[in-house]
């Protein structure tokens, strides 16, 4: 019994907040320095190479694959005392992922938290840019499933590096064509890739195609985090990213007839509520601190008093 | 009326409570103990030790406790807890023809020196659901009383017990397993990401680490013709190993322990090349406790990814090292499999837009078809 009696690790009791800042036996951030050390490493070398994936040796985390392990791991790498961190799930900070994460670096770092954009220094974000424009300083860290753009026309990893290395898209530009021969339309609506400064096809993880705009000359620095498939990539500050596309049928972003049914917005990214099962829906905003903000200051769309209520706790 | 996913937290509170209380199941029956678990359920243990990577029978029964029995969580768990350990040392490596025998035993030669061992196996069990196990046994296993008489086999093993394939090698009937530098790096794919073309100790490595499920289907795959490697066990063998590490300030070897492992070398027919006159070759298992299904599909599946090296076509999947490597973990896999259940609504948005969009315009083409 002596390897759980002498360990401190383990166990759900004990929040942070100790000297260490950190959680019971583990370090600050819960990652030991030499693999923040090794992962920051990596970012260097993402944000001297815009859009390369630069494969680290990724961690296994208390969270399962594909909860975000590899952005937890990009923040847990650049978090400090001093920053604040906002994290959203489908635009919004509620979901129970979102919550989860949060309360994680709460747990292990004892940093503060924010639901505003503004404020945040750090936005570890799945699916969804900010509607509010990010500011210089800050770093926006995307949680990624697949960080290959070609991986769904290319399955092996040892012919899409060659690809990359050659810079050889073609495959990529032929699709986006059958597309457009067979459906009138590229029928990508999500995770649509883009060239960052003018060389490496990217992924920009599974955001839909009306954030891709966002991403293009960006003041905040861009940072993506794979942990299962072990790769970082990232997007600095100001960088050129375009959105593929033929000059006869240019890119463009998803829109709504309806508008914001909470904050009247017509210019946002909306979800759909079902609302009963004869076909009403209503739309409201993805980003919920974007919506709370408009209408703190006064906004009011057309279901504007509905209250909304919880997940069945 | 607007359901929004407020109350996340309290939620997962909740949820974290009801598990607990799952867990624990009817509070009348006796909470398990890890003992329990330990001694009783050591199979399971073997395979949480070996995929979960960690040897420690202890921290494996408290995971298979925590995670209700499921083994690919409690394995997740033991993975978990495993990245937090500094790595100390490397070991020397193990000398398996070393090992204190409980089970030996080889498909290739009726009889060699050391002998056949049968051990605990389930092998020759009639499958009958044994009724007396569904109440506490009165007096302890193998006892008089139990079943007549004790097991007579002296066990275990300890005298020499050299290797089927290091006689065959004698002969110079099977590939000769050079021993790389005993100084030199070994990969660690804990460390660095997994990278092609992957060496054979990148590749046993990850095999080791392997889900038993995947490795097995993949073995029987290549059994039944997709990337036939004509296999004979040579040999398994299960039992006692010691580890060994130098220390730098020592500089030699001392033994800081014993594992248990279970070894299945594989022999193979090749049929030779311009250079190389036809003889057997090797593949290779070897994973913690006694698991002698996970060593042998192991063997296998270690034996088809040499299809390049060896200059065979590469037509099937057990041959194939990027599917293979990229798909054998079971943290990894379970992670992405269920990372489904997680909210995806922006992007089915996404979709309802375009599929929507889509629509209108076939609707409109018929229409303007038919008028």
């Amino acid at each position: 019994m002596n390897a759980i009696e002498n360990t401190n690790h383990g166990g759900n009791g004990g929040h942070g907040g100790n000297g260490a800042g950190g959680h019971g036996g583990y370090n600050f951030a819960y990652l030991d320095e030499q693999s923040k050390r090794m992962i920051r490493r990596a970012i260097l070398k993402a944000v001297a190479i815009p859009g390369y994936q630069v494969p680290f040796g990724s961690r296994e985390m208390p969270l399962p694959y594909g909860w975000g392990t590899g952005g937890i791991q990009v923040t847990a790498s650049i978090i400090g005392r001093d920053d604040v961190l906002k994290v959203i799930d489908q635009g919004a900070d509620d979901t129970t992922n979102a919550v989860s994460i949060r309360k994680f670096f709460v747990r292990t770092a004892g940093i503060a938290t924010t639901e505003e954009t503004g404020q945040a220094t750090i936005i570890q974000t799945r699916h969804r840019i900010p509607e509010q424009s990010l500011l210089p300083g800050q770093i926006l860290v995307y949680q990624v499933p697949i960080p290959e753009p070609l991986r769904w026309l290319e399955a092996r990893e040892t012919e899409t590096r060659k690809m990359h290395g050659l810079a050889d898209y073609g495959i990529m530009h032929v699709k986006l064509y059958e597309d457009i021969a067979k459906y009138g339309h590229i029928e990508t609506s999500y995770d649509y890739p883009v060239r960052v400064n003018g060389r490496y096809l990217t992924a920009p993880s599974p955001i839909p195609k009306f954030d891709n705009p966002k991403m293009n000359d960006m003041p905040a620095l861009q940072l993506f985090g794979a942990g299962r498939e072990k790769r970082i990539y990232a997007i600095p500050p100001h960088t050129r990213v375009e959105s593929l596309d033929f000059d006869d049928h240019p890119f463009e972003v998803q829109t709504w007839s309806e508008v914001c049914a909470l904050c009247g917005a017509d210019d946002t990214y909306l979800d759909e509520v079902i609302m009963d099962d004869r076909g009403t829906s209503m739309f409201v905003c993805s980003d919920t601190a974007h919506c709370a903000e408009r209408r703190a200051a006064g906004h009011r769309g057309p279901d504007g008093d509905a209250a909304p209520t919880g997940l069945v706790p | 009326m607007y359901v929004a996913v407020k109350g996340g937290e309290k939620a997962i509170d909740n949820a974290h409570r009801l598990l607990a209380e799952a867990r624990r199941g009817d509070p009348e029956t006796p909470e398990l103990t890890l003992d329990q678990i330990r001694e009783q359920l050591g199979l399971a243990v073997d395979r949480v030790m070996g995929e979960g990577s960690v040897y420690d029978a202890d921290l494996a029964a408290l995971a298979i406790k925590q995670a209700c029995g499921d083994l690919v969580e409690a394995i997740f768990l033991l993975r978990a807890f495993r990245a937090t350990l500094p790595r100390l040392a490397e070991s020397q490596p193990l000398d398996t023809a070393r090992m204190t025998i409980r089970r030996r035993i080889s498909a290739t030669f009726k009889d060699l020196p050391g002998g056949q061992v049968l051990g605990p196996t389930f092998d020759y069990t009639h499958r009958l659901l044994d009724f007396d196990l569904a109440r506490p046994a009165e007096a302890p296993p193998g006892s008089a009383q139990d079943h007549g008489q004790a097991p007579d086999q002296p066990s275990p093993k300890d005298e020499s017990m050299p290797r089927v394939t290091d006689l065959l090698a004698d002969q110079d009937l099977i590939e000769r397993e050079v021993p790389g530098d005993p100084h030199g790096p070994v990969a660690d794919l804990t460390r660095e990401p997994l990278a092609f073309p992957a060496g054979r100790d990148l590749r046993l490595q990850n095999l080791a680490r392997g889900d038993e499920g995947f490795l097995l289907a993949l073995g029987y795959s290549s059994q039944r013709g997709y990337g036939r490697t004509h296999p004979f066990a040579g040999e398994i063998r299960m039992g006692e190993v010691a580890v060994e590490i130098v220390p730098e300030e020592l500089g030699f070897p001392i033994v800081i322990g014993e594992i248990t492992v279970t070894e299945c070398q594989m022999v193979n027919q090749f049929a030779g090349s311009a250079t190389v006159p036809p003889r057997f070759t090797r593949g290779y298992g070897l994973v913690f406790g006694a698991s002698e299904r996970k060593a042998m599909a192991m063997a296998l599946v270690d034996r088809s990814l040499r299809a390049r090296e060896l200059g065979e076509d590469i037509v099937a999947p057990a041959q194939d090292e990027e599917f293979v490597l990229y798909h054998s973990d079971n943290v990894e896999a379970q992670g992405f499999v269920q990372h489904l259940k997680l909210p995806h609504y922006v992007d089915f948005q996404g979709e309802l837009v375009l599929v929507r969009g889509l629509r209108e315009e076939a609707l409109a083409r018929r229409k303007g078809a038919a008028e």
